[in-house]
């Protein structure tokens, strides 16, 4: 079985620790896959998680701003070659100042959003006061890290945004379904990451303004439709900012061609 | 008193009382007393707040009015250490709901549920009941209806337009059953809660609480300023009443003393 814990390229960037990966690495500074592999008991291996190629087609961006975090998630429903539904709503508001966008097998993504989402209300409920993005996050990663040690792990990938209620600075995290967590000024996941991280390289700035977020967004955008060989039926775009949660109009009917 | 049928809880007397469950029941009437009251458009609690020490912060201090969901409020009398264990289960299971039917409770699934964990502790080996009353309000989803419930130590439930639960509660709901009518708007209902509570709290305004649901909105907690100009403006409605009762009153007692009294009252209120 080929080794999964491919060290994610933008590791050495600096973007803040990758909390998952870091602490299974630092078991004897070998990949996990050394360790899991060795007991004799072999699981079969549709327990084990995998990456479908599926998960992979759904787009996810996000960028954090000046005083905002934009959440992007592509509106094609797939299964297999067929697109099921074309505005669905990959996202879940956790609380006030927390958006949650996510891919991955389907079933298992609403599942776990759903489940995040009424722990991150129950607790609103029961503390009167909202959790901070960071402190979700690391819980996120938490259920992430004990369901990937479990029988039927979920197979999510996450972009977790969030402004601080108290601090108002914007925050965007990264997550995977090993169970990683990373801080990030912009992110994506699935094969958007391939065309998108490269321009945002280029263009993002940490104090951008939310309209240049929507140009950067819209950058993305473009050439997602320009290379990446899959209708994914446009995008949601929705801006967390101090005074909560809205989305945004996103203007994706415009046909792109390629050079 | 110890006749033995008090040791078990889950035992009968033979006269068939379960005396704990009763304790329980004298464990609400020692507590502070809640009120609540529906109107047209809005239910209010009103809550009897125990005096605070010197130096107690009360800007923290838990109060006796909490919320179970955005949409349900709930007020106790009887033990405190109780209610925080009662209060989180129903908050569990409000959002467990949300979660497993994608819709929020309705008011009376959530009473119902709160009485069946009273009635569970009634009849268990090892626990004792819950040392309160609740009285749970709200409104349900996509409705404009106020809900108002409560519900007893043994897991008793029941539906009111207005009640009162906790120290004299008896005296507030003879007042509220006196006093009660259709049809109030907020204003009114707001008033009627906080008079009722006027009844047995003596020291006024700071030891009042309020809280009012309206459909859609979230809770909102009358602030201190806004009950004391309530209170004032009903007592003077009181010494108004009462002015002229004595007035009414005066040809047919004769009484001197009570003329002089009366007379000294008129010329210090103008």
């Amino acid at each position: 079985m080929p080794c999964r814990h491919i060290q994610p390229q933008w590791a050495e960037a600096g973007w803040g620790p990758f909390v998952g990966l870091q602490q299974a690495w630092s078991v004897g500074g070998r990949c996990p896959c050394a360790q899991a592999e060795a007991p004799t008991l072999q699981i079969t291996t549709t327990t084990t998680p995998f990456d479908t190629d599926n998960a992979k087609m759904e787009v996810l961006l996000g960028i954090t701003g000046k005083d905002f975090t934009l959440i992007a998630a592509s509106k094609a429903a797939m299964r297999g070659a067929t697109i099921l539904k074309a505005a669905d709503d990959k996202t879940r508001q956790l609380n006030k100042h927390t958006l949650m966008a996510f891919s991955g097998e389907a079933g298992d993504t609403v599942q776990f959003a759903e489940y995040i989402q009424a722990n991150a209300q129950l607790y609103s409920m029961r503390n009167e006061t909202d959790l901070s993005p960071s402190a979700l996050a690391n819980f996120v990663r938490g259920e992430l890290a004990s369901s990937l040690r479990s029988r039927k792990p979920y197979n999510v990938n996450l972009l977790l945004g969030g402004v601080d209620p108290i601090t108002h600075k914007p925050s965007l995290y990264w997550l995977d379904y090993l169970a990683s967590l990373a801080p990030v000024p912009y992110a994506a996941h699935g094969y958007a990451q391939y065309y998108c991280l490269s321009l945002l390289d280029k263009h993002h700035q940490p104090d951008i303004t939310l309209e240049r977020g929507m140009e950067l967004l819209k950058l993305c955008s473009d050439e997602l439709k320009r290379r990446l060989p899959i209708d994914f039926k446009g995008m949601v775009v929705k801006a967390v900012t101090a005074d909560g949660i809205k989305e945004m109009p996103f203007d994706d009917t415009e046909v792109v061609k390629g050079t | 008193m110890a006749s033995g049928y008090d040791r078990a809880l889950s035992v009968f007397s033979p006269d068939g009382h379960v005396f704990q469950v009763e304790y329980a029941g004298e464990a609400v009437k020692r507590g502070t007393c809640a009120v609540g009251v529906k109107g047209t458009d809005v239910v209010v609690l009103g809550c009897e707040k125990r005096s605070a020490m010197k130096l107690q912060d009360t800007r923290i201090t838990p109060s006796k009015i909490g919320l179970l969901d955005t949409h349900v409020c709930l007020a106790f009398a009887g033990l405190n250490a109780d209610a925080r264990i009662l209060v989180d289960k129903a908050r569990l299971e409000s959002q467990s709901h949300r979660l497993n039917l994608e819709d929020p409770v309705t008011i009376e699934y959530i009473t119902k549920y709160v009485a069946g964990v009273q009635q569970r502790y009634t009849q268990s080996g090892g626990v004792r009941p819950f040392g309160i009353s609740t009285l749970i309000v709200g409104f349900d989803k996509g409705s404009e209806q106020p809900r108002l419930y409560q519900t007893e130590p043994s897991g008793i439930y029941s539906a009111w337009k207005a009640n009162a639960i906790g120290r004299s509660s008896k005296t507030v709901r003879e007042f509220l059953e006196r006093n009660y009518k259709e049809d109030m708007d907020r204003e009114a209902t707001v008033r009627l809660a906080i008079k009722s509570l006027l009844e047995v709290v003596q020291t006024g305004a700071k030891n009042i609480e309020i809280a009012i649901m309206a459909p859609g909105k979230p809770i909102e907690m009358l602030p201190v300023e806004d009950i004391e100009s309530y209170v004032k403006n009903i007592e003077q409605e009181k010494q108004e009443e009462a002015a002229k009762k004595k007035t009414g009153r005066t040809p047919g007692t004769g009484s001197a003393a009570i003329l002089t009294r009366g007379a000294q009252g008129e010329s210090s209120e103008q």
